[in-house]
């Protein structure tokens, strides 16, 4: 599988389907670029005429509420005209095969698919069959990537710490091995030559070879927060789950939940992180997610501009559509 | 200019300054300061206003507008380095009248040359130059400011 699905012959951004893949040159694009989105909130009219004129598809085979929206709205902002299809409530119930799906909405003029699915790899599959002016956007696939997720939490630490990762230690707290956003997190953040980057968690929600991807792991919350600038805290994902890999959820918040006598051990200025949807009292305290410390409204609010970035950088030019009738 | 401009706009409390990314920006510091206005300057990188963008895709390197003041019933003075289309003056009154009603635009350029393609023209003008179609003047800075005249291929 071509890792240069992703980048054009150009240099430029074709489809935005995982970190890896990509470079640090094209990842500050996407974050000084969506540094000039979060200004258009400013405006009183909050909208570009960038994508004037273009469709874009929300194309969801996966329940979100978050990256759903916030995908509609920056592609509003941008002038684009959205469509959301749930697949739930449509044809893949009444058999149509995906690539089926696919044609039929591309015979409608669409110029780009944002996708979720439970299935690693959909992404990708989708980017390789689509025609050559339409573009792609993973909005989180099986337990694989969710980029855009990544970029934006990276945007908010540096907004946050400034531009200078290296002198930061991040710690990835909760269920690793089922998240897609962990995994792209931690790609992202080892290209920009993040200082040091822990991933926290019982051995039964660490993959095998994590150490590989240039991560300490830690067992113990106590020592994986110690002296941390940056703590991005995950969702436990019980529907991912198969069988018992937690005794329960209160015995989960015992030992890894976030609660502000544990956030003591780390940085006096420590960000407090979370992708959303909160799980409070498992995951963490509500003094914690509403306290001084979280960023985590501000997280939502980034992932318009970051998601406008990434929207604008790979929708492509109309003139390799001109063959196209 | 700044003499140009004192005599056409009257310069009080309702007036602000406008820079267009990136020589723009450089030719406004210096009417700024010269002419003492009040309000800081402001500046608009018309990336996302721009015509061409279906034909040539983003422009990568983008950097935020900022506009400390509200524009609404402010005179506003905007400024470039080179007038030469018109489609770079056309995005940035779409883009100001995006974030408010401005009472009025004056349009002050340091070099104004051929080659309109829209009903666009500067109040203040710094040179004008006569360019061959194939010509292109351009500004380099910020120190030294310096107009270069360049064949295109």
């Amino acid at each position: 599988m071509s890792v240069n699905l992703q980048i054009g012959e150009d240099g430029r951004l074709r489809h935005f389907l995982s970190i890896e893949g990509l470079n640090r040159a094209l990842l500050t694009e996407i974050l000084d670029t969506a540094e000039s989105f979060a200004g258009v909130t400013e405006q009183s009219v909050k909208k570009v005429p960038l994508l004037r004129g273009r469709t874009i598809v929300n194309l969801f085979f996966e329940a979100s509420t978050r990256t759903r929206t916030t995908f509609e709205l920056a592609a509003k902002r941008l002038s684009a005209d959205v469509l959301n299809i749930n697949i739930s409530a449509s044809s893949a119930v009444k058999g149509e095969t995906l690539l089926d799906t696919l044609r039929n909405l591309e015979a409608m003029h669409v110029d780009m698919f944002v996708v979720r699915h439970a299935d690693s790899g959909t992404a990708h599959f989708i980017a390789r069959h689509v025609q050559p002016h339409v573009s792609v956007i993973n909005a989180g696939d099986g337990r694989h990537a969710h980029p855009t997720q990544a970029m934006l939490d990276i945007f908010t630490i540096r907004r946050e710490k400034g531009p200078d990762f290296g002198r930061l230690t991040v710690a990835i707290v909760g269920d690793i091995a089922h998240s897609r956003v962990a995994r792209s997190q931690i790609h992202a953040l080892n290209l920009l030559n993040v200082g040091e980057l822990r991933v926290v968690a019982p051995r039964t929600l660490i993959p095998a070879h994590v150490e590989s991807l240039g991560v300490r792991v830690f067992h113990d919350l106590h020592e994986g927060l110690r002296d941390a600038d940056v703590v991005i805290m995950l969702r436990l994902q019980r529907e991912r789950m198969e069988g018992a890999m937690l005794p329960s959820e209160h015995e989960y918040y015992r030992l890894y939940g976030l609660t502000r006598e544990r956030l003591a051990t780390a940085k006096p200025d420590v960000t407090v992180m979370h992708p959303g949807p909160i799980n409070r009292g498992v995951e963490m305290d509500s003094h914690v997610a509403d306290g001084p410390h979280s960023v985590i409204l501000e997280q939502v609010t980034y992932g318009i501009a970051t998601r406008m970035a990434v929207m604008s950088m790979a929708m492509h030019p109309v003139t390799g559509q001109e063959s196209h009738d | 200019m700044a003499g140009e401009l004192r005599e056409r706009v009257s310069i009080d409390g309702q007036t602000a300054m406008v820079g267009i990314h990136t020589g723009g920006v450089w030719v406004a510091q210096r009417l700024h300061s010269l002419l003492g206005i009040n309000e800081p300057l402001g500046v608009l990188d018309i990336s996302f206003y721009r015509d061409d963008f279906t034909r040539i895709g983003m422009n990568p390197q983008v950097r935020p507008s900022q506009l400390p003041f509200s524009v609404d019933d402010r005179h506003i003075i905007l400024v470039d380095d080179v007038l030469h289309t018109g489609r770079t003056i056309r995005a940035a009154m779409n883009e100001l009248f995006d974030y408010g009603r401005p009472a009025s635009i004056t349009l002050a350029v340091l070099v104004e040359r051929d080659g309109r393609e829209l009903p666009i023209e500067a109040a203040v003008t710094g040179q004008h130059m006569e360019l061959g179609e194939q010509e292109h003047v351009k500004l380099t800075g910020p120190e030294p400011l310096q107009l270069e005249i360049n064949r295109a291929p």
